[in-house]
């Protein structure tokens, strides 16, 4: 029998993933991963991934499906590999995404290990999308049946090996179908609420996060147009993002938007919203999942953050391996350094990289 | 699937007798001993009975120096914080370990926080060991009490805890000493060791959970935790935990009957794994002492490239109970303190494997243990990213 380490978040998806695979025939183990950080522990009451109470509501669900469960003490790695890139990022202006670290390098990498270690062939989690294996070929990534909840998005860091030891069975289903699994099979969890966007940000403000802990995080600093008149002054370049309009504090005959950041005079630029758009970016830190490497030009459709579609473009290598162009068929609004663009091709991932930056 | 328990320092299974003994006052002597009718006259004369037992086991002069509360952990705050608050005007220092039970340094840590106290931490030696010299030489004018454990819960060194009795006789300063690890292994005898307080857990010596118990000689003065009735001449309020304390009671009078023999077999199982483990696994380290001042039941080693964690998890499915570093409560492994004071990196730190014997096992367990770990081991490694 093949044995698989479900990663149990205590939520329903990850329930009914354990649920799932029981029943296909697999030997199932849960698994938690302890990664939130002690220093965040006074807000566990506003919730929060991976908190006591969710791990205790994975190991209520184990039991309820009579399978083994354990917990994993991640917190070091998890603060080193994704809380630091998280903050360092911030730091540099840029737009983390944190969950696409974490799976790469934390759930993938870490809890797969673990896995492996403890005799199991397989890893699963309860993420919105589907692999296919292929002994001879590439393991392959596609985007979920159910398009409201695909998180291909945030899992093109899979490397062959990685792929070829997970399974996602939810792909195949739409969430209100895994609810009414959940349902039926008598969880509590059933009506639990989606997890928040950062899970080691229970209550959600990550502005608040930063200066909570990370004190020296950013400055004050001038508000520049993209003449670099003065306009204003901002509080520090972690506040914003790339788009925002509201919080700027300047009032101007039109409208004002910002529209990039300038790290060496710890500036933040602001423009009209025509400025906010972008023919392409730079895009680095770059896995494949469908070729081994971009050899020639591709068409894809680009996405360029987890909430919005895929919209066509072109794909061009770089001189060198570590970096690509991506120019789109129609000019992008907010394109933001630090997120990541992902490339499909129809459902198939073909892979993705982190924005360096734009360019009109 | 084999169900071998090698996870004795963490709990132990209750005696029959206790359970026997224990059940009639939930049921039947259920009275509360602080009633005046002949049920709550029983119930007190229950509770003096065992007191009378916990005092003997300990060699205590009076039954009504035993103190019973609900736990080690309550036992140890109630030392350290019941007496650092009844003394605060005469001193604010207290001398203790850094690889004491958390129950011990979170108290410390507590009167640190709130009520201005300075805690000195002594370091130990690569076995664990505390330096009396050491204890000595951190007294001061200030100095209030001094809290040493007699046996470490995870690597099993014994601490020169009569040498320290004496400095801190010598020097007018209370001792205490968490004796929870080592109840049931060692003869603990509070005149000899010239302790003033010392602690006591009901489950760790096939007793009930939920138990607990403070020596507090007379004499020694402590402020109660716990506020309410005169429960425990003042010093615990809240009604007696009375089968759990006749429990507690039962098992400290058969475990001292049995003690002797059964130590011996424990000591030869002990040495018979440490030897099967080390001839038959290479980049192994046992962390505490070898031989002299390690107690009986413990085996505590260091796997290189091997994750602690994962190691149990692989013990735990082919029905091996251990342990590894300290356990929270959400069941994760916490690095360990301990293993750190001793001078292990992190990476030895993360890679330890604690089993603790009890009486049930047999040589039979030691055997399967010992043909069970090296292919376990070897697999890890093989998959093992700290390899390459």
């Amino acid at each position: 029998m093949e044995k698989v380490l479900v990663a149990m978040s205590g939520g329903v998806d990850s329930s009914v993933t354990a649920a799932l695979l029981k029943e296909k025939g697999y030997e199932v183990i849960g698994g938690t991963m302890k990664i939130f950080p002690d220093y965040e522990q006074r807000y566990l009451d506003e919730g929060g991934c991976c908190s006591l109470s969710d791990i205790q509501d994975a190991k209520s669900v184990a039991s309820k499906l009579d399978i083994p469960h354990y917990t994993f003490n991640l917190k070091d790695i998890f603060q080193k590999k994704v809380i630091d890139n998280f903050v360092n990022e911030y730091s540099e202006a840029r737009t983390p995404n944190p969950c696409v670290v974490c799976n790469k390098e934390i759930k993938f990498k870490s809890l797969l290990n673990k896995a492996l270690e403890i005799g199991a062939d397989y890893i699963a989690t309860g993420h919105y999308a589907k692999i296919v294996h292929n002994e001879s070929k590439r393991n392959l990534l596609y985007k979920a049946e159910d398009p409201n909840k695909d998180q291909t998005y945030m899992l093109y860091g899979f490397t062959q090996f990685q792929l070829e030891h997970t399974l996602m069975p939810l792909g195949e289903y739409n969430k209100d179908k895994v609810r009414n699994m959940a349902n039926e099979l008598g969880f509590e969890v059933h009506d639990k609420e989606d997890s928040q966007e950062i899970c080691f940000v229970p209550d959600n403000n990550y502005v608040r996060f930063l200066e909570d802990n990370y004190s020296n995080i950013g400055e004050t600093g001038p508000i520049f147009d993209t003449d670099y008149n003065k306009l204003g002054e901002h509080e520090g370049l972690y506040n914003y993002t790339i788009g925002q309009r509201r919080g700027l504090g300047i009032s101007l005959n039109y409208p004002v938007y910002v529209v990039g950041f300038d790290k060496e005079n710890n500036a933040l630029i602001v423009g009209k919203n025509e400025e906010v758009f972008s023919k392409g970016l730079w895009a680095e830190n770059l896995n494949w999942i469908s070729i081994k490497s971009l050899k020639e030009d591709m068409e894809v459709k680009a996405q360029i953050r987890y909430n919005s579609p895929a919209v066509e473009a072109v794909i061009y290598p770089g001189k060198k391996d570590e970096m690509i162009k991506v120019v789109f068929k129609e000019k992008q609004r907010a394109i933001t350094p630090g997120q990541s663009v992902v490339f499909y091709q129809d459902d198939l991932v073909v892979g993705g990289g982190v924005i360096k930056n734009s360019f009109s | 699937m084999n169900n071998i328990y090698m996870d004795h320092a963490a709990t132990t299974p209750a005696f029959p007798e206790v359970l026997k003994v224990m059940e009639k006052y939930f049921t039947e002597k259920y009275g509360n001993p602080s009633s005046i009718h002949e049920g709550g006259q029983n119930a007190a004369r229950a509770i003096k009975n065992s007191r009378k037992k916990i005092a003997d086991f300990i060699n205590a002069e009076d039954d009504q120096e035993i103190v019973f509360c609900s736990s080690g952990t309550e036992a140890d705050n109630l030392a350290i914080k019941g007496v650092a608050l009844a003394l605060k005007d005469k001193g604010k220092h207290i001398i203790t370990s850094k690889i004491e039970h958390p129950a011990v340094l979170k108290s410390c840590e507590y009167l640190e926080n709130h009520h201005d106290f300075t805690v000195t931490y002594l370091d130990v030696d690569k076995n664990g060991f505390i330096n009396p010299k050491d204890v000595k030489e951190a007294i001061n004018s200030d100095t209030i009490l001094i809290s040493i454990m007699m046996v470490n819960n995870e690597i099993g060194t014994v601490e020169p805890i009569k040498e320290i009795g004496k400095i801190a006789e010598r020097n007018n300063v209370y001792f205490h000493t968490d004796a929870v690890q080592a109840a049931g292994h060692l003869n603990i005898d509070v005149s000899d060791l010239k302790v003033n307080l010392l602690t006591l857990s009901g489950h760790k010596f096939n007793g009930p959970k939920g138990i607990g118990a403070l020596y507090v000689q007379n004499g020694v003065r402590l402020i109660s935790q716990i506020s309410g009735g005169p429960h425990e001449n003042h010093r615990r309020a809240s009604t007696e935990n009375v089968p759990a304390i006749v429990g507690m009671g039962k098992a400290a009078e058969i475990t001292q009957k049995k003690m002797k023999k059964r130590n011996e077999n424990l000591k030869k199982l002990r040495d018979k794994l440490i030897s099967g483990i080390e001839k038959n696994i290479d980049n192994v380290y046992l962390n505490g002492p070898r031989k002299e001042n390690r107690i009986n039941n413990n085996v505590n080693f260091s796997f290189k490239y091997v994750s602690g964690e994962s190691l149990l998890i692989n013990l735990d499915m082919n029905g091996v109970a251990a342990a590894s570093g300290s356990a929270c409560a959400s069941g994760t492994i916490e690095s360990s303190h301990v293993l750190k004071a001793i001078g292990l990196s992190s990476d030895l730190a993360e890679s330890s494997l604690r089993l603790t014997l009890g009486e049930n096992n047999g040589i039979e367990d030691i055997n399967f243990l010992i043909e069970l770990l090296p292919g376990v081991i070897q697999k890890m490694r093989n998959m093992s990213p700290k390899c390459d």
